[in-house]
């Protein structure tokens, strides 16, 4: 009990004193899910306008396939990704494994379905009656689309919302493809398995902490953004 | 200037059940039509073939120009209006719900303005234009539909039950709404209503009666 007692206030001595490592690894793990993030939402977005907009052969599957990914087990996309960026690999020549690059690549496949999945059911969930009266009012096809995207804005956001907490939260995929080098790779997740194991409780604790808040922003963020899509102040921008 | 619209030999068919039946009219450009008959008779079906929201399985409509056919468009779509049962608001406020219309025509900001202003004012609508559309009550929805649709100013305007489920009050005033727009425009006017009274005073008792998707009389 007291080494758990000492972890926590030597934890917080190293949050409130700003501490050089732990910044540097906070900053790093912000960079690489931020950038997962944006090149998932680049990626899925579009892929979630297709499906939330188009009737197209084999749509269904794609829907099944992109909800299936949402529960993606990250070991198995470090695997897969370790074998396609390994020097024996077909992807070798890019020199990505062990770089902060291949955990973006790590992050944005775990958070692509997500985005792409929830985003395109957002879109899908859209009253027809809306399309019908962009229809009706003259609208041309991209503008009906436009229309049915904008009403599906919140929840759009809601679908980035939860990637975010998925990519935040990820450990195993960052540890195969990242390797936890020290001041290159180490992100939060990864730090806090390695100092348990190392017994350095004070670090991991701190990052724990950081880490839940973290994780307490993004879910209330996903419940600012539900409540506010119902209130006056949310009318999105109309051109 | 209003269309004529001549619909020859319609024809609609959902899961395998006939709507719409060899339906032929011809509606001359400015009239104003009742088209009546029971839930299931075809009367949405058709404004919605009239309004090239949907196609006809067979049977094709000419709209005309004087004696000029109109090829078929979004230029010819943008003649046209309807008012469906469930206006479908946009999630913005009562201004840009009405002013889309005329945004989507790339009208210019100024002139949205007034023309929107106006329309508002058509309907009773003017205190609530800074409201979010989604929190008006259904009378007030279906008034919002109809500056909608008013604002562009169509050539045939088709509506399809539009005082349905209303309390009298709301009734009233979307009925006199629709005869001034009768008595001052130069529209082709097409309602689907089950009331005999609102016959009378929006088509001088010109009526279609659907039956089965058939046309019974006309």
């Amino acid at each position: 009990m007291d080494s758990i007692i000492q972890g926590f206030s030597q934890a917080f001595w190293l949050i409130v004193s700003g501490d050089r490592e732990l910044c540097r690894i906070i900053l790093l793990s912000l960079g690489v899910s931020g950038g997962a993030l944006a090149l998932a939402a680049l990626l899925g977005l579009p892929v979630a306008a297709l499906t939330g907009l188009k009737r197209f052969p084999l749509r269904g599957a794609v829907v099944s396939l992109l909800q299936t990914g949402m529960g993606l087990p990250p070991v198995v996309v470090g695997l897969l990704l370790y074998m396609l960026l390994s020097r024996q690999g077909p992807l070798g020549f890019l020199e990505l494994l062990y770089t902060p690059g291949a955990m973006i690549l790590a992050q944005t496949i775990l958070a692509l379905p997500i985005v792409a999945s929830l985003a395109g059911a957002a879109i899908m969930g859209v009253d027809p009656a809306v399309k019908q009266a962009a229809v009706t009012l003259g609208a041309t096809p991209r503008q009906q689309s436009f229309t049915v995207i904008r009403e599906a804005g919140y929840g759009i956001m809601a679908a980035i919302i939860a990637a975010a907490g998925r990519v935040m939260a990820e450990v195993g995929a960052v540890l195969m493809v990242g390797g936890n080098i020290a001041g290159y790779t180490r992100v939060m997740t990864t730090t806090i398995a390695l100092e348990t194991d190392k017994g350095n409780f004070e670090l991991a604790i701190a990052l724990g902490v950081i880490l839940l808040a973290l994780s307490l922003v993004i879910s209330l963020l996903l419940r600012v953004v539900q409540q506010w899509g119902k209130t006056e102040a949310a009318l999105i921008p109309w051109p | 200037m209003a269309l004529t619209l001549s619909a020859l030999n319609l024809g609609k068919v959902y899961q395998g059940q006939p709507v719409l039946n060899d339906f032929s009219y011809r509606f001359e450009a400015g009239g104003a039509y009742a088209v009546m008959g029971p839930n299931g008779s075809g009367k949405s079906t058709l404004l919605r073939i009239l309004a090239l929201l949907e196609p006809p399985d067979t049977g094709v409509v000419q709209y005309l120009a004087g004696s000029v056919i109109l090829p078929p468009g979004l230029d010819l779509r943008r003649r046209l209006a309807l008012l469906l049962p469930n206006v479908g608001v946009f999630n913005t406020t009562v201004f840009n719900n009405v002013a889309y219309g005329l945004k989507v025509r790339g009208v210019p900001w100024e002139e949205v303005e007034v023309r929107v202003r106006r329309a508002l004012e058509a309907v009773g609508l003017c205190h609530k234009e800074r409201q979010r559309a989604v929190t008006l009550s259904s009378g007030e929805t279906k008034r919002l539909g109809l500056a909608r649709v008013l604002v562009i100013a169509p050539e045939v305007l088709l509506l399809d039950e539009p005082t349905a489920s209303l309390d009298p009050a709301n009734m009233e005033l979307v009925e006199d709404i629709i005869l001034r727009v009768k008595d001052q425009r130069k529209t082709t006017l097409i309602v689907a209503t089950h009331d005999h009274a609102q016959v009378e005073r929006w088509a001088g008792g010109r009526r279609l009666y659907l039956d089965r998707g058939k046309l019974l009389t006309g």
